[in-house]
């Protein structure tokens, strides 16, 4: 093996303290993933930072558009859906009950389909740059985050103002639920993520998928207490988005909690997280390769 | 002192062929499986895998060198021998199939400039988001933010979107940007064929600088002078595999043997990239050879060039007209004979078919790589324009009688030149 000198050997510091890295074909189970994350903060928020000043940029509405979403569809679900729906004489208007369960609704949705595109969307930057690709999943829910909490905030107005509703010891039940939403929405991000990269026709489905998700998820907008069935509780237990759902809207409007919809969302989403974990490291090094 | 990059026996393999690129689709997927649990239930030979003609190509093929820490190695070989393979397994893009490498210290990669620019955001954003995706921190960018904007010199329109700057301004930001990146390891894929002369030669002084600095270089490039110039060690890729590895000076001139042993450089012109998408498919073969031999491809300097175009058009052409454009290693235009400005014999009958040659005599260009664009058609308008056509190879000579050529960087054409020295006459003579 030929060995050149460098230019003057008193120049080149000796580098035997710095940072190893070896490369070779990987293997495991992907928990290296949650490492790269913590490394790799801030260019996740270098990113969701890109995505919020975009948006701003390009949208009239820029700023409003996280007041609006859920503001609308809650204005188009009163009125359609108001009377079949709702239930009259109810401590909680309508209204304000569809809208507890849309600001968490639009996050899911939100960043379930965000994440799923994300990486086919960033693919020039997948192709150029190294970075743990998992931050881009990541940061398109970190994108739907910020316009949680400006629902939240439209939220924190209107449920005291038009709902009578005071705070109380039942807004320390909502970090949980906002844990439980944040898990679910990344496992099922990352799953889709490296699905859309596999299979490309994916995306085409997906929006579809999310519709058909929102209407199996009563929680949202069905006010009306209904019996589902065997078949229809199964389906609710399985549905990670039921039980945050409706712990979200429990806990911010001080209504009965209902722990075990919860825990079983929360269950489910465990598992999600795991499989989608595993997954998204297993299609990850091939993403280069394939897209 | 450990070496700053050690890599052993990396394998890299593709499979080709096996579906539409991007993946197969879950269409396809499910009528597989569904095909597959079809023949569980039907009696017959068992089921064979569908074969959609899955190949394997190997870019890397059990690559080893190692680096020292504060060398500049140039990586060279023809297109498609493997070295931007080698450099995104490096950079960690794409995954290895085999073999490991070892990278001491932080690395840099510089695929393309620009990566991540957002047209909507501004030149200054931009620097922080091109920065942080580059690797470094938000501290290093602050610190770095003015000698970035003043090496790119676009500070009055630091805050205008991107989208509104200029080609060459854009160019220059994103270059100043990754130009700033201080890793111990930097790794550069013909960046430096971007912008103008100007701003050229201040890229490769920075990268010369970074040298300097103690870092180590690994450089790709198919720009033979400018390698020679930076590099001190050449690792040359060919199919893979590593031919040679070794003094800059060395292994470049084994590569340019190596290019001129290949057999009749002929190119086929019928689905060639190059060609513009308004061209009609006229040029069907080009052949670059020595013209003294006639069939080696690669020409020794003051020689003479004969290039051979073979065209077949639907309609009979009364004059047949070519256009050679001989470019450098940055695609920029040399010369550019054709037929209609230097004396061409006119042909005797409007032909559909044939062969037009093109001599190019005593060469006056230095050893290199050199595409060519070729515009075929006939008087009144080119109708199959084809870029990049062929490349021609120039091997270095003794043009001076003296066995010395000049420096690789100062130019593209060797020119004679005679030289008088006269001595001044002192009128008085210092005391």
């Amino acid at each position: 093996m030929t060995e050149a000198e460098p230019a003057s050997k008193a120049d080149v510091p000796a580098n035997d303290n710095l940072p190893v890295t070896v490369i070779e074909a990987e293997s495991g189970l992907g928990l290296a993933i949650l490492t790269d994350v913590w490394r790799f903060r801030e260019l996740l928020l270098f990113l969701i930072w890109r995505d919020v000043k975009i948006r701003y940029k390009q949208t009239v509405v820029g700023v409003f558009w996280a007041v609006l979403q859920p503001v609308a569809v809650m204005g188009v679900m009163t009125f359609a859906l108001g009377r079949v729906a709702g239930q009259p004489g109810a401590a909680t208007p309508y209204w304000l009950f569809v809208l507890t369960g849309l600001v968490p609704w639009t996050f899911l949705s939100t960043a379930v389909s965000g994440a799923g595109m994300s990486v086919v969307a960033n693919q020039q930057l997948v192709t150029k740059v190294y970075f743990p690709r998992v931050l881009l999943p990541l940061s398109a829910a970190g994108l739907a985050g910020v316009d949680f909490l400006v629902g939240c905030l439209v939220l924190a107005v209107a449920a005291p103002l038009a709902g009578g509703i005071e705070p109380g010891w039942h807004l320390l039940a909502l970090p949980l639920a906002v844990g439980v939403l944040a898990l679910v929405a990344s496992g099922l991000g990352l799953l889709l993520a490296a699905v859309t990269v596999k299979y490309r026709d994916f995306r085409v489905v997906l929006p579809l998928l999310m519709q058909m998700w929102l209407f199996l998820t009563p929680a949202i907008y069905l006010q009306v207490p209904g019996g589902f069935g065997p078949v229809g509780e199964v389906i609710q237990m399985l549905n990670p988005a039921h039980g945050v759902i409706a712990a979200f809207r429990a806990a911010a409007l001080g209504t009965a909690f209902d722990w075990a919809a919860l825990a079983s969302s929360a269950a489910v989403g465990v598992v999600v997280f795991a499989v989608g974990l595993w997954y998204f490291h297993k299609i990850e090094r091939s993403f280069a390769d394939v897209i | 002192m450990h070496p700053a990059i050690k890599v052993e026996n990396l394998s890299k393999r593709y499979e080709l062929g096996g579906g539409p690129p991007g993946g197969r689709t879950l269409a396809e997927t499910l009528s597989a499986t569904l095909g597959g649990v079809g023949r569980l239930f039907r009696r017959g030979p068992a089921a064979t895998p569908t074969a959609t003609g899955s190949r394997e190509f190997w870019a890397l093929r059990d690559v080893s060198f190692s680096v020292n820490p504060g060398e500049m190695i140039g990586v060279i070989g023809r297109n498609g021998a493997g070295k931007s393979t080698l450099l995104k397994v490096l950079s960690r893009i794409v995954q290895p199939t085999a073999g490991r490498a070892e990278v001491r210290g932080r690395m840099g990669s510089l695929l393309e400039v620009g990566t991540g620019f957002h047209p909507e955001l501004s030149g200054r954003e931009n620097v922080y988001l091109n920065g942080s995706i580059l690797g470094m921190t938000r501290r290093e960018i602050t610190k770095k933010f003015d000698a970035i904007v003043a090496f790119a010199g676009v500070e009055q329109f630091l805050d205008t979107p991107v989208k509104r700057y200029s080609s060459g301004m854009y160019v220059r930001l994103a270059f100043a940007v990754a130009a700033h990146l201080e890793p111990e390891i930097l790794i550069v894929d013909e960046v430096l064929a971007v912008g103008d002369q100007a701003f050229q030669q201040k890229c490769t002084q920075q990268m010369r600088s970074v040298g300097r600095g103690g870092r180590t270089v690994l450089f790709v490039s198919h720009n033979m002078p400018a390698v020679q110039n930076l590099c001190t060690r050449c690792v040359w890729l060919k199919g893979g595999r590593v031919m040679a590895d070794g003094p800059a000076a060395e292994v470049i001139e084994a590569y340019n043997r190596d290019v001129a042993d290949v057999g009749g450089a002929e190119v086929d012109l019928t689905s060639h990239r190059g060609r513009t998408p308004d061209s009609v498919v006229a040029m069907q073969r080009v052949r670059v050879m020595n013209d003294a031999d006639g069939r080696s491809p690669a020409v020794p300097m003051r020689g003479t060039a004969r290039i051979e175009v073979a065209f077949a058009h639907t309609e009979a052409i009364s004059d047949v007209t070519l256009g050679v454009v001989v470019k450098d290693a940055y695609h920029l235009p040399i010369f550019g004979p054709n037929t209609k400005v230097t004396v061409c014999p006119t042909q005797p009958t409007p032909l559909k078919a044939g062969t037009i040659t093109c001599r190019l005599p005593d060469l006056p260009l230095m050893p290199g790589t050199y595409p060519i664009d070729l515009y075929f058609g006939s008087r009144t308008h080119d109708f199959d324009v084809v870029y990049n056509a062929v490349e021609l190879t120039v091997l270095p000579a003794d043009v001076f009688g003296t066995g010395k050529l000049p420096p690789p960087n100062a130019g593209n054409i060797c020119w004679p030149a005679t030289w008088e020295i006269v001595g001044d006459v002192v009128e008085n003579p210092p005391v």
